[in-house]
Parts: structure tokens; C-alpha cells; sequence
């Protein structure tokens, strides 16, 4: 504020990277205050467990005894020994690969859509759309839906039209289990990616609008393309993170619609086969090497994603 | 160019007719599909046991009663700790662990988003790609540090892991980075405003659909938190473990289940309609991005 300080304005050219750095930090050390709470906290419950499974990886520990050092053994196993665990990554795949895009792209053209309601009725519809999110386990629901006796409504109306003459074990049938998983998936896959969607629709500058209409954009297909969805890239970033941690780590629905593990290991997902060795069988070691293993693959599918939303609007 | 109407005291493009049409019968089947289980669910915890189970079954109850509530609630009456004390633990634990991660994730995401410190983008890389590390396998190794700390059993080991959701700091970290606009920043800079100031009375009220996201999806999340590994005490535990607990008993109490789901479901409910209604009202009343 005074002349002093602005007198000692340091430019980049004149000092070395090092004093230039330390220039920053101390100019801009109230950053750091800010960050403080959230890292110091996050350094604890975050970063410290993600290090430690990453050196568990490498070990045999069970949560009593001092971790023995096994090398790689933990993923030879994974690749070369365990059979369920090539059946749980095929799974995990084909869920990721329809819940993921499918609940992204429906995600936004829904909360897209809603913001051309009027703004009255937006919030009753918007919560049409998230009360499935909004009722942590109201998926259970489906369960009646589906449910293996005639009291449930699949059978009873396919027993009454003469479709079938015997209750259908929905959940427990092979055949049926992955889509009638994947369609509880997408009913209640309208979570907080769709919430901030909503709120960056809002946020988008409303002159871009005027001005594109100037430019020469006709519908709304070419203004959605062409302004709205690059207005909103940091959004589209977050969705996307959220769309992948949510396809990847699917398992949930699983387990209550068709039990833990499923019929024939159907739809037993990485997820499932993590929760087994983390926390029932106690393997520690080898549950931290199938996380690490999913944590790079949900990492090149995010840069795959990120790839692909740097083409919007071009 | 044509001027149909006006939206948000704006004036829109032309929009064709059949597409109006079309989006109106997408949204309607696909609300159709979203809140018919939900209306279900309703129905069924209304309907009187013999109604649950009859061939085929129908929609809405024939006489509906309230008697599934009745018999919850008599359930939770019965629980050797009162039920006072469930729904104490849910309130505070909900309210305190919304606040500070509200709190700890804005400070940071505006920070991360708009001061230039050395290091920000590596912080802000390491927070998000934590997002994509199993949960499962860092709750697991979280117990070994809370236990470390002393804190399991105790309210601490719920709240304050959640004050640090790397969640919560990318989400507003990234409405930080659209909203706010830099040269605001820069003329309250100049103006002699301390970073709190800008923080507080600039950038936050910039960001408000954003928080209220945040409040909206942390607080559901705490509301319907069930048992967990890290709390044995009875007394501890919230009101989504103890409905669990009641019907746990199975098929006989399938109406309980469903109303113990309403039951639980009101409160973040409340919460949402207050938190958009508020995000349309600040968005319809301002031109603050003019």
C-alpha cells in the first residue's frame, strides 16, 4: 500500500527460478494459510492411508501382524492366479462402460433441459429427477419390482398377460441380473454431477447468448454446442470425474439386489472383490494392490475423457 | 432473427416448436421413470399388511393407513437408548461436518483457484486425483490413524475426515474458476481489500450455487449414514442404523422398511427445496456476471 513496497516490485526476468519462487510464496503466503486447514486435514485421512496402501501393496498384512515384504507376489497373483478377479474386471468394465457416458451425457442434457423451464417450475422438476439420489437406499424399491415371487410386479403382470406361468427369479437368473443392475444404476445415477450442472447452467454468461445469436447460431442444438457446453468446462470436468469414480466403483446396487457375492459371480465387480480381501478375508496387502490397479485405470479413463471434452465446442 | 420469448429477463433465441415438444415428452418419460419407485415407496409404506402381499399387486393402497408409521415409531420408543439421542447424534453429526467441510473446501478452492502461490496446481492435482483411490481400501487404513489418534468411538472419527471431501474442494474449486472472475479479484487487490475480505464478500456470494450444492450433497450424505466400523457405542449411532435395526426383521416388517425410507428421506428433502429454490432466486434477480 505504501510507495516503499511498491518500489521492490521484483520482475521474473531479473532473478534466478529459485528467488523467483521464493518471491511468490512469500507475496502470496496467505494462499497457504488458506489451503492450511483443508491440507493439513487431508494430508491425515487422505493422503497418509493412500501411501500406506501403496507400500502395502508390496506386503503380506493382515491388520494384527507387522506387514511382511512379498515384492510384486501381491500382483502375480492378481493376474496369473486369481480366476474371479478376471471375471470381476470384466464386469467392472461392461458396467463402467454404460453406466459412465449413459449417466454423464443423461446428467447434462437433463439439467440442460430443465434450465429452459420456466423458473418456477425448475426446482419441483429438478427434485422429480434427484429425489432417487436424494433417498440414499430407496433403491430397494426395485426389489419389489423385481422380486423372485409372484408379489412382484415383473411376474405378477407377466403371469396375468400369460407370458409366463411360473415366478422368474429376476435377481438370481444370470441372464437378467447385469440389466436390471445397470437399469437401477441409471435411475439413480442423477447425483451431484446433474446438481452441478444445474448450477453451472445458471453461471453461464447470459450475453454469450445474445452475441451468439448475433454470430448467426439458429437452435438451440448449435447454441448448446457451440456456447453453453464451453462455458462450462470446469463443470464438465467435475461430472466426469464423478461419472467415472461412480461407473468404476459400481457395487453397491449389486449386493442388494442380487446378494453378495451374486449368483455365479455375475456382476461380482473389482469393487466387491476389494471389499472381500479389505475388509472380510483380511488381506490387506493384496486388497491394496487391486485398488492401486483401479486407480490407474479410472485415472486413463480420465484422461481419455479429458481428451475428448477438449473437442466440445469445435 | 426472430424473438420468441424471454427467459430470466433475457431474450432467447428462437426455439422451434417441435423441439419443445419433443424435450417436454423426454422429460416427461423419463420423470415418469425417476419418480414412479419414489411415489411407489410412498404408497407402500402407507398400505396396511395384508395389502403388501396380494396377487397382483396394485399401485396405490385401497385403505391406506398410517399404521406402518405408528409401528415404527412404537419400535423406536422401545430402543434401550432413546431415540432423542439417535436423532441428536444425526442433527450434530450432519450440521457440524457440513459446516466444516462447507468451510475448509472453500477457503482452500479459492485459494487453489485464484491465488498464484508456488505449488497450487500440484496441491490441487494430488486433491483430485485422490478422488479416483478406492474408498473401500482408505477407510480401511483410515481406522489405523484414527485409532492412532484415539478418536475412534468418538464423534471426531466421523466429522472431521469429511471437513477434508476432496469432493467438496474440486467442485467448488471449479466454480471458482468460472465464476470469479480475475479482474474483480485484482481491483479489490488494488483497492487494499485483505484476501479474507475478497474471499468472503466477493468471491462466495459469486459461487452461492455452488455451496449450496456442496450443502446439499454433504448433508445427505451425513443424514443417511448407517453404521459404521468406526462407532460401536450405541449411544453414538444415528437414526438411519437404528431403522436399519428395526428392519433388519425382514419380510413382516416390509411397510416398516418403507416407511423408516419416507422417514429418513424427509429431512434432506427439506434441505434441497431450500437450497434451489435459493440457487434459482439468486440466478433470476442478478445480472452479476454483466
Amino acid at each position: 500500500m505504501s510507495k516503499k513496497t511498491e518500489n521492490k516490485v521484483v520482475s521474473r526476468k531479473d532473478v534466478t527460478k529459485a528467488q523467483w519462487t521464493l518471491h511468490m510464496m512469500n507475496k502470496n503466503k496467505i494462499g497457504y494459510f488458506m489451503i492450511a486447514p483443508f491440507m493439513i486435514l487431508f494430508l491425515i485421512f487422505t493422503v497418509i492411508p493412500v501411501v500406506l496402501s501403496l507400500i502395502l501393496s508390496f506386503t503380506s498384512f493382515n491388520m494384527i501382524e507387522f506387514p511382511k515384504f512379498i515384492f510384486m507376489q501381491n500382483y502375480i497373483t492378481l493376474f496369473l492366479e486369481d480366476e474371479l478377479f478376471i471375471g470381476a474386471l470384466k464386469y467392472t468394465m461392461i458396467f463402467a462402460i454404460i453406466i459412465g457416458p449413459v449417466s454423464y451425457v443423461m446428467s447434462f442434457i437433463v439439467a440442460w433441459f430443465i434450465n429452459e423451464l420456466p423458473p418456477k417450475i425448475r426446482a419441483v422438476v429438478t427434485l422429480i429427477f434427484y429425489a432417487p439420489s436424494i433417498a440414499g437406499n430407496a433403491y430397494v424399491i426395485w426389489t419389489t419390482f423385481f422380486s423372485g415371487d409372484r408379489y412382484g410386479w415383473l411376474n405378477a403382470w407377466l403371469m396375468k398377460l400369460g407370458f409366463i406361468s411360473e415366478p422368474v427369479l429376476w435377481t438370481r437368473n444370470t441372464k437378467y441380473m447385469v440389466p436390471i443392475c445397470i437399469i437401477v444404476a441409471l435411475w439413480m445415477s442423477l447425483g451431484v454431477s446433474f446438481l452441478s450442472f444445474i448450477a453451472g447452467l445458471q453461471g453461464v454468461n447470459r450475453s454469450l447468448y445474445e452475441a451468439g445469436a448475433i454470430d448467426g447460431i439458429t437452435n438451440r442444438w448449435q447454441e448448446v454446442w457451440y456456447i453453453t457446453l464451453p462455458s462450462m468446462k470446469p463443470q464438465l470436468m467435475f461430472g466426469a470425474v464423478m461419472s467415472i469414480t461412480g461407473a468404476f466403483g459400481f457395487g453397491d446396487v449389486v449386493s442388494s439386489l442380487c446378494g453378495n457375492p451374486p449368483t455365479d459371480y455375475v456382476g461380482y465387480t473389482v469393487t466387491h472383490h476389494i471389499n472381500e480381501y479389505g475388509s472380510v478375508r483380511w488381506e490387506v496387502g493384496y486388497s491394496a494392490a487391486l485398488s492401486f490397479l483401479m486407480f490407474l485405470i479410472m485415472i486413463g479413463a480420465n484422461l481419455l475423457v479429458n481428451k475428448m471434452l477438449q473437442k466440445v465446442g469445435q | 432473427m426472430k424473438k420468441m420469448r424471454t427467459r430470466n429477463h433475457t431474450v432467447v433465441l428462437n426455439r422451434s416448436k417441435g423441439g419443445d415438444a419433443g424435450i417436454t415428452v423426454f422429460l416427461v418419460i423419463l420423470g415418469l421413470f425417476m419418480f414412479l419407485p419414489m411415489v411407489y415407496t410412498i404408497s407402500q409404506s402407507l398400505k396396511p399388511l395384508d395389502e403388501l402381499f396380494i396377487f397382483p399387486p396394485r399401485f396405490f393402497p385401497r385403505h391406506a393407513t398410517l399404521k406402518s408409521f405408528k409401528q415404527l415409531f412404537y419400535r423406536m420408543i422401545c430402543s434401550w437408548v432413546p431415540f432423542s439421542r439417535y436423532v441428536f447424534n444425526t442433527v450434530f453429526i450432519s450440521f457440524a461436518g457440513t459446516f466444516g467441510n462447507l468451510v475448509c473446501s472453500s477457503l482452500a478452492a479459492y485459494a487453489l483457484a485464484k491465488i498464484d502461490f508456488p505449488g497450487n496446481k500440484f496441491f490441487f492435482q494430488v486433491i483430485q486425483k485422490s478422488l479416483m483411490y478406492s474408498p473401500s481400501i482408505t477407510g480401511t487404513l483410515q481406522f489405523i490413524v484414527l485409532s492412532k489418534l484415539g478418536w475412534v468411538d468418538t464423534y471426531l472419527a466421523i466429522i472431521i475426515p469429511t471437513f477434508c471431501s476432496s469432493l467438496g474442494l474440486y467442485l467448488m474449486k471449479q466454480f471458482m474458476d468460472t465464476n470469479v472472475t480475475t479482474e474483480i479479484l485484482e481491483s479489490a487487490r488494488l483497492d487494499g481489500a485483505k484476501e479474507f475480505m475478497i474471499f468472503w464478500s466477493i468471491a462466495m456470494p459469486m459461487v452461492k450455487p455452488a455451496w449450496l450444492t456442496l450443502i446439499v450433497y454433504s448433508f445427505q450424505g451425513l443424514w443417511q449414514m448407517g453404521g459404521s466400523t468406526l462407532i460401536y457405542s450405541e449411544q453414538l449411532k444415528t437414526i438411519n442404523y437404528a431403522i436399519g435395526q428395526i428392519t433388519a426383521a425382514g419380510i413382516t416388517r416390509a411397510g416398516v422398511s418403507a416407511a423408516g425410507t419416507v422417514f429418513v428421506m424427509i429431512v434432506p428433502i427439506l434441505v434441497f427445496v431450500i437450497t434451489q429454490s435459493n440457487i434459482i432466486e439468486t440466478m433470476g434477480s442478478s445480472g452479476m456476471k454483466d
